[in-house]
This record gives structure tokens, sequence and C-alpha cells, in this order.
């Protein structure tokens, strides 16, 4: 049985504080999830995924984050309790549904997780999502701890019910990946069936039927305010006169700092967990009894600016400050001891931080940069079209593993800012310059969204090669299905889309498929799209290596070696291919045969044919 | 109760992850509280692996600066790169093994002098335990099972509230059961090698 189902009432359990928000979901009686996986939210989906293949819970890998949420959008209109999933550029995308459906709101239950990222420790920027509960108009809660997780994923679902509007609960990476006791709850039944009662002058959203939605948003709004005012998420430690709010695992750095100044009586904390709406009159409650207020929030000043407008409204005037010089940084994520620091400095409290040892003078440490794999199909691609076209053509890329093409040898990546937008942008880069433009993008985000731009640029006629390195997974986030992968091997009755087809229907023309560890066929392929003018797309199909052991049947190809009476240390497999399995041995450059997946890239490129498979070494898979 | 701080810093690959939920299932086992927190940003693929467990008060999941009770290193680069955790009543405790980055194994970065490192670091904690932990995983049965030498020497140092017997119980309970001899064995070697004994 799945961990998440197990466990007796009470039972006190150690969970990721993902496993925590899935099992909130499971103990609110969620019969609906669907997701994109994105870091840092992807365990949540992969609970999901691992219990609906035993539970009568309905799970989907959807093809992005607005699908996802639009078909657990479906299922809440008819009464089910949902959730969807995602990292917070993923809100972005879902969010033109999410605007609306606030206006429609649901019948059943609907939370999505936001889960950002500050610090971007696997992320393109550390956007703030409490903005879209604001822009929306929908209800956010926000866990300090791992066991709050939980229990406000359990609550969102209440609250989404009660008040028939989808639910945020954000959290931040120290949430999504930190590990802490968690206290079960009861598992209900699932309903698993719901009814969908018409109403189009409600659920329509044509212009009429909209001028009559806003307002009963704005009706709801108000209600949740009222709901937020008195929560028990939004709660006051301490009458002290010197104030703090906080929110979040700020929350955690504050109370630990206290405790150890050892003058928490003359303080006033106010932990909002109830951000959306902001609680104001608890707020202007709580100002009433404080001397002066320090704000503690990762991110944007979201609760500073929303407690400034508090005090404005009741006419205080005491001093209110967060962010800004000698305080704290919109930057990143905040550390305990820089919290102690700003808060000791704020409230002029004598303290003294904890000294690190001497490091000045131990030896300089090499960085270990993530790198493509040993034997990942992307660095053959890479390898084959720098070798044609070098730095003459303009490399817009994408997200997945094989935005790491960026690193040098290989230095494939000009450009990068979203899902699907190197393929958006080669258009604009082709036109603008006239040069040779090569777009990469993955299998999962050209299904996530590759499709759109790509009939875009055939419609209006743009020259471009667009490169789809297809490796059959969502290698980046830990493999997760996608429309083109083909995961029969779990038994489930999913057939993978074909992508050449998909190409093809969308009108391109040129459109060739290789086996990028064919290198000599790749590069001729390579040369024939890139000479045609319009849109031609290559597929360079082979499977993620880290994916391909896990599946049933696996053999393990014999790893390579380097004959060292062949070997002139003309060094073109580390100059041009720079595979991990390499490393300078006492004789000259050797192979890992540990390492080795025995692709034998580095062995078509070795100009003495010095790399061979070892014919004599045991292989096991 | 006072919070112990442990920081466990290796590459993607060593066990890390499993080795912190070994002390973290363990605490929940003694009913101490546990808060613990992961950066594996890119692990498979290379890169660092850092897991912070805390044992005791406190509502933070992370460790600043100086603040680590305890630095357990899986490769020495590794240690020495999170020695900024440490203040001078640390315990650190590190594998001399190397494991050099693919930038250091082509020859375009130096790999630091790992001795003279521990060397400098020891005059600076309380305590430094060094050793070739990667022989002891091996001699146990497989590279695979590093954490759980490094694991057994934490125990065995006696600076975390966790019994070795429970440590040893939860690693029967929470490994897998192909593995469960060999990590006990591995186990075993960590706590012998940290107490002068192999």
């Amino acid at each position: 049985m799945h961990r998440l189902l197990d466990g007796r009432l009470n039972e006190k359990m150690l969970m990721l504080g993902n496993e925590a928000i899935a099992r909130g979901a499971l103990e609110a009686g969620v019969s609906f999830a669907a997701s994109y996986p994105g870091t840092p939210s992807s365990e949540i989906a992969l609970q999901f995924f691992q219990i609906s293949r035993e539970s009568d819970l309905y799970f989907e890998y959807s093809a992005n984050e607005k699908v996802a949420l639009e078909v657990a959008a479906g299922a809440a209109m008819c009464g089910l309790k949902t959730m969807v999933s995602m990292k917070h550029v993923g809100v972005n995308v879902a969010s033109d549904a999410l605007m609306t459906l606030a206006y429609t709101g649901i019948t059943g239950a609907l939370v999505l997780v936001a889960a950002d990222d500050p610090f971007m420790f696997s992320s393109q920027n550390e956007q703030d999502s409490r903005y879209y509960a604001k822009l929306g108009n929908l209800p956010m809660l926000e866990p300090s701890s791992v066991n709050e997780a939980k229990e406000m994923a359990k609550y969102a679902f209440d609250l989404s019910e009660k008040l028939q509007l989808p639910i945020i609960l954000r959290t931040t990476t120290r949430i999504n990946h930190a590990s802490g006791v968690v206290t079960l709850g009861h598992l209900p039944e699932r309903k698993t069936r719901g009814s969908f009662i018409k109403d189009p002058f409600s659920y329509v959203c044509i212009p009429s039927v909209s001028r009559n939605l806003h307002p009963k948003l704005l009706d709801k709004i108000e209600k949740a305010a009222a709901i937020s005012n008195s929560s028990t998420w939004n709660r006051i430690e301490g009458n002290g006169r010197l104030g703090i709010v906080c929110n979040g695992v700020s929350y955690g750095y504050v109370s630990d700092a206290l405790q150890e100044f050892g003058i928490a009586d003359q303080f006033r904390v106010l932990r909002v967990g109830f951000s959306h709406p902001f609680p104001d009159e608890l707020v202007c409650n709580f100002l009433a009894g404080c001397e002066k207020v320090l704000v503690v929030e990762e991110g944007e000043p979201y609760m500073e600016d929303a407690v400034r407008n508090c005090a404005q409204q009741y006419g205080l005037m005491l001093p209110v400050n967060g962010k800004g010089e000698r305080l704290f940084s919109r930057l990143y994520e905040y550390d305990p001891a820089e919290v102690k620091k700003v808060v000791a400095s704020y409230f002029n409290i004598p303290h003294q931080p904890a000294r690190s040892i001497e490091i000045e003078d131990l030896p300089a440490v090499p960085p270990r940069p993530p790198n493509l794999c040993p034997g990942c199909p992307h660095r053959a691609t890479y390898v084959a079209v720098r070798a044609v076209l070098g730095d003459e053509a303009i490399y817009p890329t994408d997200i997945g593993c094989y935005t790491l093409g960026l690193l040098p040898p290989l230095s494939m990546g000009d450009f990068l800012i979203a899902m699907g937008a190197g393929l958006g942008t080669a258009g604009g880069f082709a036109r603008a310059t006239g040069r040779k433009v090569v777009a990469f993008i993955g299998d999962s985000t050209f299904f996530h969204s590759g499709l759109s731009p790509l009939a875009s640029a055939v419609f209006n006629n743009h020259d471009f090669t667009l490169v789809i390195l297809d490796n059959g997974t969502t290698a980046m986030t830990g493999h997760q299905p996608h429309p083109g992968a083909n995961i029969r091997h779990l038994g489930l009755p999913l057939s993978p889309l074909s992508i050449e087809d998909v190409v093809v229907g969308l009108g391109v023309q040129k459109v060739i498929t290789v086996n990028p560890f064919q290198y000599r066929k790749t590069l001729e392929a390579v040369q024939d799209v890139a000479a045609y003018r319009g849109v031609s797309v290559l597929i360079a199909r082979a499977a993620c290596p880290l994916y391909d052991r896990t599946i049933p049947g696996f053999k393990r190809k014999r790893p390579f070696y380097v004959n060292h009476e062949k070997c002139q240390n003309h060094r073109d497999c580390v100059t041009k291919v720079a595979c991990p399995a390499f490393y300078v041995g006492n004789q000259g450059l050797e192979i890992d045969a540990d390492r080795c997946t025995g692709c034998a890239l580095c062995a078509q490129i070795c100009p003495e044919n010095a790399i061979s498979p070892i014919l004599n070494k045991e292989v096991t898979s | 109760m006072k919070t112990t701080r442990i920081m466990i810093v290796a590459v993607g690959g060593q066990g890390n992850i499993l080795a912190a939920r070994i002390l973290g299932e363990a605490a929940v086992a003694a009913g101490i509280e546990v808060r613990m927190s992961e950066f594996h940003g890119m692990a498979q693929r290379g890169g660092v692996v850092e897991s912070m467990v805390l044992l005791g008060d406190g509502k933070g999941y992370c460790i600043s600066d100086g603040n680590a009770d305890i630095l357990l290193g899986f490769e020495p680069c590794e240690t020495i790169r999170a020695a900024k955790k440490c203040g001078a009543d640390s315990v650190v405790i590190t594998n001399t093994a190397t494991l050099p980055p693919f930038t250091v194994a082509l020859g375009k970065d130096q790999y630091p002098d790992v001795d003279s490192a521990t060397t400098l670091l020891s005059g600076r904690v309380k305590k430094l335990i060094a050793f070739d932990a990667s022989s002891l995983a091996l001699r146990a049965g497989s590279s695979l099972v590093l954490n759980m030498v490094m694991l057994g020497a934490l125990a065995q140092s006696g600076v975390v509230n966790l019994p070795t017997e429970l440590l040893q119980r939860i690693i029967r309970e929470k490994t897998k059961k192909e593995f469960v001899n060999m990590n006990i064995t591995a186990f075993e070697f960590g706590m012998q090698k940290a107490a002068g004994c192999l």
C-alpha cells in the first residue's frame, strides 16, 4: 500500500513537505488531481500518480499547467474535490484560465498549489506568486511548516467548497523540500462521480454574464476577508510593543531568533498564514499595540505594502519597515542568521552572531556544476549541430536538461526565458538578423508549449530550424510521462502521440528524424535541414540513459576504452564531446567504465579510431 | 531539548538523502523533534547535494553559517566547501576519498590537497574525524553503502543523541531488503573506524 494511504489516525510520520500536501488533500477527500511537473512541486504529483494506480483517485500528467487547471476545473464544476500543483512559473501558464475561473467559481473544490522558488534553486526567475491571489481575487494560504502544509492543504478544500472559489496554496522550496513530522488525520471515502447542472448565464463568460459575475466574485472575496480576519491561520503571539509580521518559513526564523534573544515578552508577532484577503482588521488591532513593526517575508514587499495600507486606513503613524537598505532584501531565500541580524538591528537588541571558523586560507575548491550525463543523447545532437553551424547560427533554447548544453565546450544556448519560448523567439531572431537560427526544444516542452509557436512560424513563413530533442520523457523533473512518451511498460492504456505526425500536421514540409548517436547520419541531417529555406524540423530521438535503465528488459551496452597505442592525444573526445565519463589517467585520457553507457559517440568522433568497446568486460544490467 | 544541527554534504549518488532520512526516522522513533531540508538541484547530473537535519527545539528548517554542530562530509572537497557552516564547537566527520569534479578529471581545475585542508580544519573545530570511508564501503560490499559508513562514524562520535541500536533498527526497517546486511556491516565499519578500532 502507498505510504500516504497507510498509517493510523494520529500516528506521527516523517514526510517531505510535498508528501504532506498530498496527504492533506487525501484527508480532505481529493478525487481528481492533475499536474505538469516542475521543481519544487513535482513530488506532489508523484504521490497522486502512484496512488491513482492503486485506488479510485484520478490523476493525470497534463500537457501543461493550463490544461491541468482546466481539466481539474471541469471536474470541480461537477462537484468533485480537485487539486492542481505546479511551480510558480507554471502559474503564469495557467493564469489565463485561472483569472476567469475566479468569476465562474466552482461547485466542488479546487486547490491550486503554487510552489515558489526563492533563490532559484532550479528556476528561471523568482517571481512572487502571491500577487496572483490579489490579481485574481482568490483566497491564499501559506504554510510555515511541513505539518501545517498538510493541515492547510486539507483546510483549503473546505474553504474552496464553502466559498465556491479556487484556493491558492502558496509554498516555497524550503517547505516543499523540507521534511518534518506530520500527525495523520482521517482518510475519508472519495466522491469520484459528479454531476453538472447547466447554468450558462452563470458559467459562460460572455461580457453580459461576466458583468454579473465580477460583483459576485467581489462578494465572495469580502466573505473570505471576514474569514481571514478571524482565521486561526493568522495568529498573534505575545503582547509586547515591538511588532513583527511574518509568513511562511520566515516565521520559523523569527520565532527561533526571539527564543535565542530571550526577550520574547517584548515582542508581538503576527504570523500571517491566510494571506489573501489580507486580514486588515486583525492587522489594525495588532498595529495599535505596537511601537514599530518589522515585516519579514521573502520575495516582494507584499505584506509590507498591505500592513502600511492598514496603518493608513486607521490613521496609525507607527514605523512599518521590511525591505530596504540594512533591512531585508527582495532577493533570494532568507537565512536564519540574516533574519536574526536584521531583527536585532531594527529593534536595537545586542546580538552576537554565530561565528564561522576561519576559512580564507583553506584551499580553493573547484566548482561542481551539473552536467549532461554520460550517454546523454542531447550531447550527441549538440556536437553535430556545432560541427555544422558553429557560432554562425543563433541558438534560442528552452527549459529542461538540455539547457545544460549552454556550458562549454558545447556552448549551445543563446537565449532562454520560458517554456516554448526558444521556438517562439526563433522567428524574431531570424527576421531581425537574416542569420541562420536553430531553436532547441525537448519532447515534453514541445507538447507543453511548442505547438502554437510552431503553427505560427509555419503560417508566417519564418526561416529557422527547430531541433526537437526527444529523449522520451520529462527528464529534468524526474522522468514524468508526457503526451509523446511511451509508458506502456507501466500497464497504462495510453498511446504516445507521434511527434512526426504532429509536426507534419502543423504544416512543416521538411522533417527529418535521426538517432543522434549515429553521428555521420546526424551531421548529414543537420546539413539538410539547415539548408532548407522556411521552417524545418530535426527530431533527434534517443532515450534518456537515466530513464532507460529503469525500463524492464534494459540491457546495458558494453562500455568503451581508450586504446593508448592508437591515441594521438587530439583530445576531440574531451574538447568537443566533453562526456563526464572521461578522466586523465596515468597513460593519458581514460574512460570510467562504470560511468560509460556505451553510446559510442566519442568512438565516432576520435580521428584515430582509438576508442573501442571493452570486449572482455563482463557486462551486467 | 537543545537543538542539534547536522549538515550533510555529498555529491549526487552518494546517498546523502537516505542518510538524512535514517536520522530523521530515528528521531521520530525516539520521540525527538526533527526538521530537515534538502537541496538537490540537479543531483543526478553530478551536482552537490546538501541535507540539513535539525534535532530538538526550534522551528527553522535550515542551518546558517557558523551554526552546524556537526558537518558530515561524504567527499572531502564538499566538506571544505561547506566548512563555513562550522564554528569552533563543531565536530567534522569527513570521508577522505575523493570524487573529483569532471573539470578536475580532465585537468582543467585543481583538486585541493585533502591532507593539508583537514589539518587546517582540525585545528579550528572541536573535533575532526577524517578517514577513507569509500574503501570501507567497498569492503562492506559496495560503494553504494558509503552513507552507512558515515552514519556509523557519526553514531560512534557520540555527538548525536540517537542510540546506535536505534539507528541500526531503522536501517533494517527503512532500507532495501537486499541491502540491509551490507548496510549494517558498513555502519559497523564506520563505528569501528571512528572508535579507532579499524
